[in-house]
């Protein structure tokens, strides 16, 4: 144990560069939003301290409470299909192409993650070529295998438009969990498998209950980064439905909402005082997400050093 | 030597490889068809593949004349490669200090660094814009480089202290009892061994950052600082109808990040071997 020695300078050389960067660029800026989340103007025009009269009128008060919870809401319907479509999928394929000696399987890893590489600008564009009703890619598809009447314009309709976005943007990330969960496929060791082999566990039940006990460290990541990110997002929405989320706010998430709040778009007024609200009630949510993570489930997950 | 696959059971991963390939890239394949026909094909028959009747180079020229594509790629791919460096570099050793020494404040330091995941660091962007004006480096790629290390940093801490943490522990005792300083124990036993995760780090880190609409539009606007994504949407709001240029440019902002991401896919292939195999 290196604990006897008195300083260890080496400790804060590692440490240094990334604190101090992350800091000033990340930390230092964010509080001064949280802190402006408890101030207000007054009608003169100055700031003044209000405490946590913001969150009571986001929470509370009809006229911003409305939009709140309904952007919450799809947020967390949002999170649902990631979970629920997103990352059983993603497990999957990479416990396919993890299969030893599957030909092309570099191939198909590239193929399948390109989708993410690819920025949100040309993502919303193509995907509302393609769902069009006018241009009709989508139509024509279904009309020639002769499910025409299931088809809808739908980013155009309340009740499909959010679920179509999230499947949108689940098809964008995929490759995620794909890869995280394929890095730690790989690296099982052979010793392992062969012994289970001996023991007479192959396929499937080698996969149950062998592999995925020694990836649930990888799920578990994946997990949480799926919730951070889909409480972040913002860009999909906003590049296919614009800042208002339509039709009639149905895809309003938190996201589009803070911006909309904080920058203000057609005739509303910005405002950085309800904004800041909005992203400290932001913050608060994820951070509870990360905090049961955290404390709840990474502290139980086993961890096997090979 | 593990169990030979049924025949079976092969066909049934290649088909449903295959299947989702297809679904993976059929969007991609749709722009760039389209990018290569003259308008009037493009509505006719958005899937025919562009053949001598309908082929038409009339975007392209478009998007070469108008804006100045070739400066913005150089941008992005300096500020990309720039960010993607110092993220590498400085969350590879903050995770080393974190998951290797035991000291007073590591699970308070571990956890003041994880905050910046979850945490968009746009939720700040006013104080970062005051900042930069205050330091003279708006409109500089610097800024831009500065923002997306601090934006990278977390996620590549909490991602390589994960790996760290299976790196043999005999390892590195056994370069301590030759003699080696706990710097050269980190550059030259657990960086090569953390390559896997370093690459993957790599290309999650890329990938915002090349795809930011947020920063290059709030911080470095200008023309001779604009990255190829703020390019592109730019080009999309001007020419909104002219579906030839559009889909040109669009077509073009794909080709960078794909020849980078390819790079490191390849890096990824080697490095996770070689980390199975060790």
């Amino acid at each position: 144990m290196a604990a006897r020695k008195p300083v260890r300078w080496h400790i804060a050389v590692f440490l240094a560069p990334a604190v101090m960067v992350y800091t000033a660029l990340m930390i230092i800026p964010l509080f001064g939003t949280l802190f402006q989340s408890l101030m207000n103007e007054t009608e003169g025009g100055d700031r003044v301290f209000v405490g946590l009269q913001n969150f009571a009128t986001l929470f509370g008060d009809a006229l911003w409470s409305d939009a709140f919870w309904n952007a919450l809401g799809n947020n967390a319907w949002f999170f649902v299909i990631h979970m629920a479509v997103q990352n059983p999928i993603g497990i999957a394929l990479a416990a396919i192409l993890s299969t030893p000696r599957l030909r092309m399987a570099a191939f198909y890893r590239t193929a399948i993650f390109i989708p993410t590489i690819l920025s949100f600008v040309i993502v919303g564009f193509v995907w509302k070529l393609i769902l069009s009703p006018i241009w009709g890619i989508a139509p024509g598809m279904l009309d020639a295998v002769g499910l025409k009447f299931l088809f809808a314009p739908w980013l155009g309709k309340e009740e499909y438009a959010l679920t179509t976005l999230a499947l949108i943007s689940v098809w964008q990330f995929v490759g995620i969990p794909m890869m995280l969960i394929y890095a730690a496929l790989l690296s099982i060791p052979d010793e392992v498998i062969e012994a289970s082999e001996m023991d007479g566990i192959t396929g499937w039940s080698q996969f149950w209950k062998i592999k995925l006990p020694l990836i649930l460290p990888a799920i578990g990541i994946i997990s949480i980064l799926t919730f951070v990110g889909n409480f972040n997002a913002f860009d999909l929405i906003y590049v296919a439905q614009g800042a208002l989320a339509g039709p009639d706010f149905s895809t309003d998430i938190l996201g589009t909402f803070l911006y909309r709040t904080f920058f203000g778009f057609q005739l509303q007024l910005g405002d950085p005082y309800m904004g800041s609200a909005i992203a400290g009630a932001m913050f608060g949510i994820i951070l509870l997400g990360v905090c049961v993570y955290l404390f709840g489930i990474q502290t139980r997950l086993r961890r096997y050093q090979f | 030597m593990s169990a030979r696959l049924s025949p079976g059971r092969t066909i049934a991963a290649h088909a449903i490889l295959i299947a989702w390939t297809l679904v993976a890239l059929f969007p991609v394949f749709v722009i760039v068809i389209n990018s290569f026909k003259s308008r009037k094909a493009i509505f006719a028959d958005p899937l025919a593949l562009p053949l001598p009747g309908n082929f038409d180079w009339v975007g392209y020229e478009t998007v070469l004349k108008q804006g100045d594509f070739f400066l913005y790629f150089q941008n992005s791919l300096i500020v990309t490669v720039a960010s993607l460096f110092f993220v590498l570099l400085f969350g590879a050793m903050a995770a080393f200090a974190l998951s290797e020494y035991r000291f007073r404040g590591n699970t308070l330091m571990g956890l003041y660094l994880a905050l910046g995941i979850m945490i968009p660091i746009r939720l700040g962007t006013v104080a970062i814009l005051e900042m930069m004006v205050a330091s003279g480096l708006v409109n500089t790629l610097t800024a831009l480089i500065l923002v997306y290390t601090a934006q990278g940093l977390p996620l590549a801490v909490f991602i390589l202290a994960e790996f760290m943490k299976s790196v043999s522990d005999d390892l590195k005792n056994a370069g301590r009892i030759d003699g080696l300083s706990e710097y050269r124990i980190f550059f030259s036993l657990v960086l090569p061994l953390v390559r896997p995760a370093m690459a993957t780090v790599a290309v999650f880190t890329m990938i915002p950052i090349w795809n930011d609409l947020w920063f290059p539009l709030i911080l470095a606007p200008a023309e001779e600082t604009k990255t190829v994504t703020l390019g592109a949407q730019v080009f999309i709001g001007q020419f909104v109808t002219n579906w030839n240029a559009v889909l040109a440019a669009l077509s073009l902002a794909i080709v960078p990040v794909l020849v980078l991401y390819l790079i490191f896919s390849r890096q990824l292939i080697r490095g996770i071997t070689a980390g199975a195999v060790k």
